[in-house]
């Protein structure tokens, strides 16, 4: 489904990806662990189009096309969802009007009807039980004023409305507490499937308790340094990153 | 330069879809104005003679007057000699209906998106349209007159209603108040009269489309519009304009009067041409609107979407004359390419317990220069007066400018009075973040926008809020990042 080869990328000239190889197949679920700073978010930018960023090197292929030479909102209407760090506030814009258009963008792309205001309203009543997030978010505007933890469910209602083919989820525990955990990482399991693919962007082993992943990817300094199984990540929680990065080093 | 700036480079390049220009033969005055033009003008016109006479001193008043230049706007010299200032329709019918109008006519509105017939249908609406300068269709005039409702264009109110309009012209905007509304007292054209007898609650939107067609006429609309106790009349204004290749000046003035416990709600939503992408060509809009509430608990409201003309020189105002009198302001001005605004109010609190509030939305873009000015004035009298007013604004690209000019007068030590004001930029973030769901660059900051403008958009009647938004999306197109 997704194909990463030889992946660099740099901002401000400053090279943050430094040659990054990853294959995803379809129904599996990958987290990429690794310190701050080491390019976890510039990679789920790169792969959701962020402008800022320059490709300098190597190619992405999704579902068979070239990833990169596709317009953000092509790659979102193609599936590709990313729920982002810091979500954005967008005042004056509600909630629901936002998530039925970016929902019939995705089906004019793909030629279907569009959702009536109604039919939608339905669907979202179904969807936000997922996140257990309170309704009123709903007619609010987009993140606006939103807690830390309501933001990361709002990203996942989303993710949940659009069912994208390929998410992408940069840090969605991060400023969660024990119970939006359990229950963010329920809703992300339930939208998992043999149909689609995941990218869990982490630092916490305990979140993989939740969604536990088929691989566990290290990212060091802009590089995938080490790769495993759902067992790669306990033995970082326990011996650090500095473990895999000398273990890099060493195969070097 | 980052890709949301590109985009608003192409924005930016986008035609103004209204441009053509109706095939209707008119009668026209040569260019020039003197006190022969303005004698004939009313002969024309077959005005009673306090009228012309009225005309008369209005123009030796303007010849003692020069062009006012404190505004934060730009432009060439107006050369008063090289207008027409009178153009009518040769083909002049009375109408009962619209398919008695001329088939250009009704093809123009056509054109323009908002056919009379289906304005009628959705809303309910009498449309008074004034089809360069003088009234072709009035609709619904006799239900209105079993009411007592006088609606009409202002040469028909002349003729049918003369002592009513002498009665109240010029005691809101007297002929000398300033250089354009001198001019205009002089040479108006046409425009509408709306009065609302004591008691009244006039049932339906009182509607006007404006539309400058023939070629360099400057159009000098005079609107008058007059609630007696206790009535209530909601009014509507919206144009749009052809292109032109020379300037355009448009210097309209409004006057409405409410006397006590009645309430006026004025909405505009204005789309002059703006000029090409370099600021050619555009209308000059340099209007006069000001409302007097004159008796006590009395209530006027103006609600403006401005997204037209090259410039843009206006700011509609409340006389807060009566005790408990109530003024808002409720205003969207958009600039784009080379436009430039400088629209505002004024809240003359006169009586005691006077409220006023503004809320006004400034959205710039291109390389467009968006300038409010607005002025509170608590006079000594006015005890216990409120202002509220918030002036936000927000920049679209980086080549374009906004400012905020508040002006405050206090004379009483019991006012209360609030100013917020805010600058926003729509972020390069925020574009991301939309199109990270599938919404292009276009339509997240219509998005963006729309939410921006929600505020005053409610302010109008709902099928003027639709056609608000889409003119604003229009006036969007190529312009945004
Ligand atoms: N606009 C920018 N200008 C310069 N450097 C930047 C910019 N954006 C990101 N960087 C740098 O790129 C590097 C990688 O950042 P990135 O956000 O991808 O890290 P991360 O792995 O997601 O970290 P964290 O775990 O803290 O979220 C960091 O050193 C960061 O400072
Ligand atoms: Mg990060």
């Amino acid at each position: 489904m997704l194909e990463i080869r030889n992946l660099h990328a740099s901002i401000e000239a400053k090279e943050i990806l430094r040659g990054i190889d990853l294959k995803v197949n379809v129904g599996e679920v990958h987290a990429i662990m690794g310190p701050n700073g080491s390019g976890k978010s510039t990679l789920a930018n790169v792969l959701a189009g962020r402008p800022e960023y320059q490709v300098t090197a190597g190619e992405v292929i999704y579902e068979g096309k070239d990833l990169l030479a596709m317009a953000p909102e092509i790659r979102a209407r193609e599936g590709v969802f990313l729920a982002f760090q810091y979500p954005v506030e967008l005042p004056g814009v509600n909630n629901t009007t936002f998530l039925r258009a970016a929902l019939n963008e995705a089906h004019k792309h793909r030629n279907q009807p569009e959702v009536s205001a109604g039919a939608f309203l339905a669907m979202l009543k179904k969807k936000i039980q997922l996140v257990e997030m309170p309704d009123t978010l709903l007619n609010r505007a987009v993140n606006e004023g939103f807690s830390g933890g309501e933001k990361k469910r709002n990203e996942i209602l989303q993710m949940a409305v659009l069912e994208p083919r390929l998410a992408i989820l940069d840090e969605t525990d991060s400023g969660l507490d024990i119970d939006a955990l359990r229950i963010v990482a329920g809703g992300v399991n339930k939208l998992r499937s043999k149909d689609n693919a995941i990218i869990v962007v982490t630092h916490y082993q305990r979140l993989l308790n939740y969604i536990v992943p088929d691989f566990v990817h290290v990212l060091y300094n802009g590089k995938i340094v080490k790769s495993g199984d759902k067992e790669l990540a306990l033995e970082l929680e326990e011996r650090g990153y500095d473990w895999a990065k000398d273990e890099e080093v060493a195969a070097r | 330069m980052n890709n949301s700036d590109l985009t608003v480079e192409k924005f930016a390049n986008e035609q103004y879809k209204y441009g053509f220009v109706t095939d209707i033969e008119t009668d026209k005055l040569p260019k020039g104005l003197n006190e022969d033009v303005i004698r004939l003008i009313s002969e024309k016109k077959n005005e009673p003679a306090w009228m012309t006479e009225w005309r008369l001193k209005a123009y030796r008043h303007w010849l003692t007057m020069k062009e006012p230049h404190w505004s934060n706007v730009k432009y060439d010299p107006i050369d008063y000699q090289d207008i027409v200032y009178y153009a009518a329709p040769k083909k002049k019918p009375k109408l009962n209906n619209l398919d008695e109008a001329d088939p250009e006519l009704v093809k123009a509105f056509e054109k323009l998106g908002i056919p009379i017939e289906e304005q009628k249908r959705l809303a309910g609406v009498a449309v008074d349209a004034v089809f360069d300068s003088v009234s072709v269709a009035t609709t619904f005039k006799e239900k209105l007159s079993e009411l007592g409702i006088v609606f009409c264009s202002m040469s028909e109110a002349l003729q049918h209603h003369p002592d009513l309009v002498k009665k109240y012209l010029g005691t809101v905007v007297p002929y000398t108040d300033n250089f354009f509304a001198s001019l205009n007292s002089a040479v108006f054209s046409d425009g509408s009269f709306a009065y609302v007898p004591k008691g009244v609650r006039c049932p339906m939107e009182l509607s006007t489309y404006f539309r400058i067609n023939a070629s360099e006429t400057g159009q000098f609309e005079r609107t008058l519009i007059v609630a007696e106790e206790g009535a209530y009349v909601s009014y509507l204004e919206g144009c749009t304009a052809p292109i032109r290749d020379t300037n355009q000046l448009h210097a309209a003035v409004v006057e409405l009067v409410a006397l006590d416990n009645a309430e006026i709600k004025y909405s505009t939503v204005q789309n002059w041409y703006p000029g090409d992408k370099d600021g050619k060509g555009g209308i000059y809009n340099f209007v006069t609107k000001r409302g007097a509430c004159r008796g006590v608990n009395s209530k006027i409201s103006w609600t403006q979407v401005e997204t037209g003309s090259a410039i843009t020189w206006k700011y509609p105002s409340c006389l807060l004359q009566g005790d408990n009198s109530v003024g808002e302001f409720y205003s969207v001005a958009m600039t784009n390419n080379m436009q430039q605004a400088d629209t505002g109010t004024k809240m003359i609190h006169i009586g005691k317990n006077t409220r006023s509030t503004i809320i006004s939305k400034g959205i710039s873009a291109g390389r467009s220069n968006n300038s409010y000015r607005g002025q509170v004035r608590i006079t000594r009298k006015a005890d216990n007066a409120r202002n509220y007013s918030q002036c936000d604004s927000l920049l679209i690209g980086d080549k374009c400018g906004a400012h905020t000019f508040p002006y405050l007068e206090t004379n009483n030590p019991t006012a209360q009075v609030e100013h917020e004001a805010t600058t926003s930029k729509i972020g390069a973030d925020q574009i991301f973040y939309l199109n990270q769901r599938g919404i292009s660059t276009e339509d997240a900051v219509r998005l963006i926008v729309n939410g921006y403008c929600k505020e005053v958009f409610k302010q109008l009647p709902m099928e003027f809020a639709v056609e608000a938004t889409r003119l604003l999306s229009m006036s969007l197109e190529g312009s945004v990042g």
